[in-house]
């Protein structure tokens, strides 16, 4: 227990001494709400069923946050981790590596939670966004989606051969789905071949899953998503402790 | 006692044979040390012991146990300072003591280790600032922190200094005056004539000679050299009637004077006085054990 929490406080520490890591985590998504705040603004829209950008906004943008630690921060720490051969020092000591795991997970939570807070805080303060969910579906409906694309990350850190390697593929694979999965762009405002090529990528699937808790969807509502969010966790979390390699 | 046993070791990687078939015992309380060229299979013997690799046949124990069924038991006794290890730079030094004191259910006041190796005043700064000296002090700290039985040592002073190197050879010896048994490996024979009780010389993965130092040197009866360096003529002729001599060489102003026994040095110099010849830079030569390496193998140290 020691051993988890001095593990997870260095992790944590050491991601807000990153600057760019904690800038796309903390920072990002509540500047571009800002950004398109001040261009939208948030009065009822007709094409979101008389919700406002913002509203929806909100929401959408849990998903920019949970791909940017999920396909960036975690394939990066882990793989620069190995590279490095911190993990084969780790390895010489009584740590078990699940710990050393469950550390890393709570650490890079924590960071997206803190993102996510802040984000909600500033769009109800300054939007007054609107909210007609239930907060435990929605902290639960998150905690999957970021469990999920966590899971991906370390798939990613574990078939790449280099943390360069991870870095450039999380960052080619992250990107385009920021912009098509409606976690930027609102899914509604995209063309119509781009939504159907969206249904492919799992981001989409967490932005549905997050909008539609947030306006008091039932689960029963949302089965695809919540398939394919535990099929991809399960899937990579198999295939990631599988394929690891410690150096 | 010994606290480890290896019983025909031996670790392929695809056609490369790392180690092949060796077998060695480590004392309690000694120094051992094993010698050899790069990529003679040195890590890959230290990392199989330490549990980090898995021998593709023979039998190792340490401290009674199987590194590789009782790994993590092990590693609360044991204490490893890796060839290639990293921390990550923005993490500070102390915050590394104390992130690894957590890991062991025993673990010393880790600020006192720092204050022995001398990073007291280091223990806000960050690792990636630390010089290459004071990252390998911070690793033998590390390896410490749960004041192991057995420390493990993997090229220790490599890509320091020879300063640095220097200070690092204290350490080891401290680490001996506290009762630890200490195996490390070096591919600088000077290192393990310095620190070691006993030494293994190893090549192409097996082992070519296991003894002391000094026992290692006797045995090959290698001569000592008495050299100096003369402006002036000189006969070179008496120098051969000295006791022990073998041979007498001049190169250009260099003077070398090959031989055995007690009397080899004080007879030159006699002679020299006598002769009353201006002459410098006068100086013995002792056999190493890099002549050792050189008579078992045939080549040099350094490939």
């Amino acid at each position: 227990m020691k051993a988890f929490w001095n593990l997870m406080i260095a992790e944590v520490k050491l991601y807000l001494r990153e600057p760019v890591a904690a800038f796309f985590t903390i920072a990002y998504a509540p500047m571009m709400l800002i950004l398109f705040g001040m261009i939208y603004g948030n009065k009822p829209e007709a094409i979101f069923g008389g919700l406002g950008t913002m509203d929806i906004s909100v929401p959408s943008y849990i998903g920019l946050i949970i791909v940017t630690v999920g396909l960036i921060s975690v394939p990066i720490d882990t793989a620069t981790n190995r590279d490095k051969g911190i993990l084969r020092r780790f390895r010489a000591t009584p740590l078990h590596p699940e710990i050393y795991l469950a550390a890393d997970v709570t650490g890079n939570y924590l960071m997206t939670l803190i993102g996510v807070l802040l984000l909600v805080v500033i769009g109800k303060l300054a939007y007054h966004i609107h909210f007609s969910g239930n907060w435990l579906s929605v902290f639960l409906g998150f905690t999957l989606s970021a469990l999920a694309f966590y899971a991906l990350g370390y798939l990613l850190a574990a078939l790449a051969p280099t943390a360069r390697i991870a870095q450039t593929v999380g960052m080619v694979l992250a990107f385009p789905m920021m912009f098509i999965s409606g976690a930027t762009i609102p899914i509604e405002v995209l063309p119509h071949g781009v939504r159907q090529a969206a249904n492919f990528i799992p981001l989409t699937h967490v932005v549905t899953l997050m909008r539609g808790l947030w306006f008091g969807d039932p689960w029963s509502a949302h089965l695809i998503e919540v398939t394919i969010l535990v099929g991809t966790l399960v899937v990579s979390s198999l295939l990631a402790a599988h394929l690891f390699r410690w150096e | 006692m010994a606290v480890i046993q290896v019983e025909g070791l031996r670790k392929t990687y695809g056609d490369l044979v790392a180690v092949d078939g060796i077998s060695f015992q480590v004392q309690e309380g000694e120094v051992f040390g094993m010698v050899g060229p790069n990529g003679a299979g040195k890590t890959t013997t230290i990392e199989c012991i330490e549990g980090l690799r898995q021998p593709d046949g023979g039998v190792i124990t340490l401290l009674g146990m199987d590194p590789q069924k009782d790994g993590y038991q092990l590693h609360q006794r044991i204490g490893a300072q890796l060839q290639e290890a990293g921390l990550p730079d923005r993490l500070k030094v102390g915050e590394a003591m104390r992130l690894f004191a957590s890991f062991y259910r025993h673990s010393v006041e880790w600020r006192s280790l720092l204050e022995q190796f001398g990073l007291a005043e280091k223990e806000k700064a960050y690792f990636g600032g630390l010089s290459g000296g004071q990252k390998q002090r911070l690793f033998i700290a590390l390896a410490l922190i749960n004041n192991p039985e057995m420390v493990f040592l993997d090229e220790l002073t490599t890509g320091l200094d020879p300063q640095a190197r220097r200070a690092m050879w204290d350490l080891v010896r401290n680490i001996r005056g506290q009762g630890k048994t200490v195996f490390l490996t070096t591919h600088y024979m000077e290192e393990a004539e310095q620190l070691c009780d006993r030494v293994v010389v190893i090549d192409r993965g097996k082992i070519v000679a296991l003894d002391t130092p000094a026992a290692l040197i006797r045995s090959l009866g290698a001569e000592k050299r008495v050299a100096f360096t003369l402006s002036g003529s000189l006969d070179l002729q008496p120098f051969r009637r000295v006791p022990g001599v073998a041979k007498v060489e001049r190169i250009g102003e260099r003077v070398v004077i090959y031989g055995q026994g007690e009397k080899l040095l004080s007879g030159v110099v006699t002679i020299l006085e006598q002769a009353n010849v201006p002459f410098r830079d006068l100086h013995t030569e002792q056999p190493t054990l890099e002549d050792v390496f050189l008579a078992l193998t045939g080549r040099e140290m350094r490939d």
